[in-house]
């Protein structure tokens, strides 16, 4: 009797995948990265659409050590937290966050001139 | 020309023949005649020769008394090989130096045994389909766009001059194109009297063209075939793009502002 390979059913739940990948991925949700101009040559970047279990600081922290610029954290009431860097860093914040694992490189859209 | 071609053609040869590229028409006939000569003269010494002198010039005048037919053959064959890699030759010529040479029947498959290629095929279609029907094969139409034509107004803003005019090339509404532009650039802008895009910042012609392009590929162009011959539409509050050419119907994402950071002087008090 034990000879025989009994399958013990195992608990098996089809929809754990995905359901994963739908909280993982946050179903499409890009981080929009934006660049607006201020006086003179100054310019202004901002970094909106980040998933809320990030914590924005850090985050914000190791941006303007890398890049050596000022940022701030603004709350906006319903595009939530948005990072604010000083000067156009639009191409370094793509790659920081690329390569950070943050985000993927499909769902970060950049505007701006 | 004519010390060229025959230079061309053995130039040729050595990369198309698989035969021995040292052996070459023109030298093999001097050679073989020298050596005939030399035959000949050999004969002659062998027949002059005395006994010590023997064993030498007669192997040698045997070896080349072999040879000389063999040689003969050999240029025979040579002169019959190198009239068919002539042909070849041309016909690679032709295929390499202008790309696609089918003046009058002549395809490039046709000077050897081996089958033809699908870009050949591509090219020869294409070719019999640009003569007889342009229109279908013109795939060049896009260029008729304007580039962006931007002044300067004081210090702080920027004019648009062609603004109207790149709306009606794109086939769209003005004012969807001004959110769009003034979305990407975070800025404020109106249609001053002229119709003209006033745009709060300086901004350059360049920087304009980059968004308009982005324009273009996200709400113009048609995904399938590439045309611009699309409408814009809105049906139950969705805006839906859809293709003249091809009849292809994809949805577009309407155009959010996004975040717009405060930036210039903030109202006292505020």
């Amino acid at each position: 009797m034990s000879d025989l390979d009994i399958q013990v059913p195992t608990t098996f739940d089809p929809f754990a995948e995905a359901n994963a990948d739908n909280a993982g991925a946050g179903s499409k949700e890009y981080v929009h990265i934006r660049v607006q101009q201020r006086n003179g040559r100054k310019s202004l970047t901002t970094v909106q659409g980040l998933k809320k279990a990030y914590s924005k600081s850090k985050i914000l922290k190791d941006l303007k050590k890398e890049f050596c610029c000022n940022g701030t954290v603004v709350e906006d009431p319903e595009l939530g937290e948005v990072i604010q860097l000083q000067g156009d860093q639009r191409k370094n914040v793509s790659t920081f966050l690329v390569q950070a694992g943050i985000v993927k490189k499909e769902q970060i859209k950049i505007h701006g001139f | 020309m004519a010390t060229d071609s025959p230079a061309d053609l053995k130039d040729e040869i050595p990369e198309l023949a698989p035969f021995d590229p040292t052996k070459k028409k023109k030298k093999k006939k001097p050679v073989a005649q020298d050596s005939v000569e030399e035959v000949d003269n050999l004969v002659e010494k062998t027949e002059n020769l005395s006994v010590e002198d023997v064993t030498e010039p007669v192997f040698a005048g045997m070896k080349k008394k072999k040879k000389k037919p063999v040689e003969l053959d050999l240029i025979e064959d040579e002169d019959v090989d190198v009239g068919q890699e002539n042909d070849d030759g041309k016909i690679a010529e032709d295929e390499e130096g202008d790309g696609i040479v089918l003046g009058g029947e002549r395809y490039p498959w046709e000077g050897t045994d081996r089958d033809y290629k699908y870009e050949e095929l591509l090219d020869r279609v294409f070719n019999i389909l640009r003569e007889n029907n342009p229109l279908l094969a013109g795939d060049r139409r896009r260029t008729v766009m304007r580039p962006p034509q931007v002044l300067r107004e004081g210090t702080k803003k920027t004019v648009f001059a062609n603004f109207m005019d790149s709306c009606k090339t794109m086939h769209r509404q003005p004012e969807h194109v001004m959110t769009f532009l003034l979305a990407e650039m975070g800025t404020t802008g109106s249609l001053d009297g002229q119709q003209r895009l006033v745009v709060k910042g300086r901004f350059a012609p360049k920087n304009f063209e980059g968004i308009l392009k982005r324009y273009i590929n996200e709400y113009v162009i048609c995904n399938g075939c590439k045309s611009a011959d699309t409408i814009l539409s809105k049906e139950n509050r969705l805006f839906f793009l859809r293709c003249e050419q091809c009849g292809s119907s994809r949805s577009v994402a309407p155009i959010k502002a996004g975040f717009v950071a405060r930036v210039g002087r903030r109202k006292a008090g505020a």
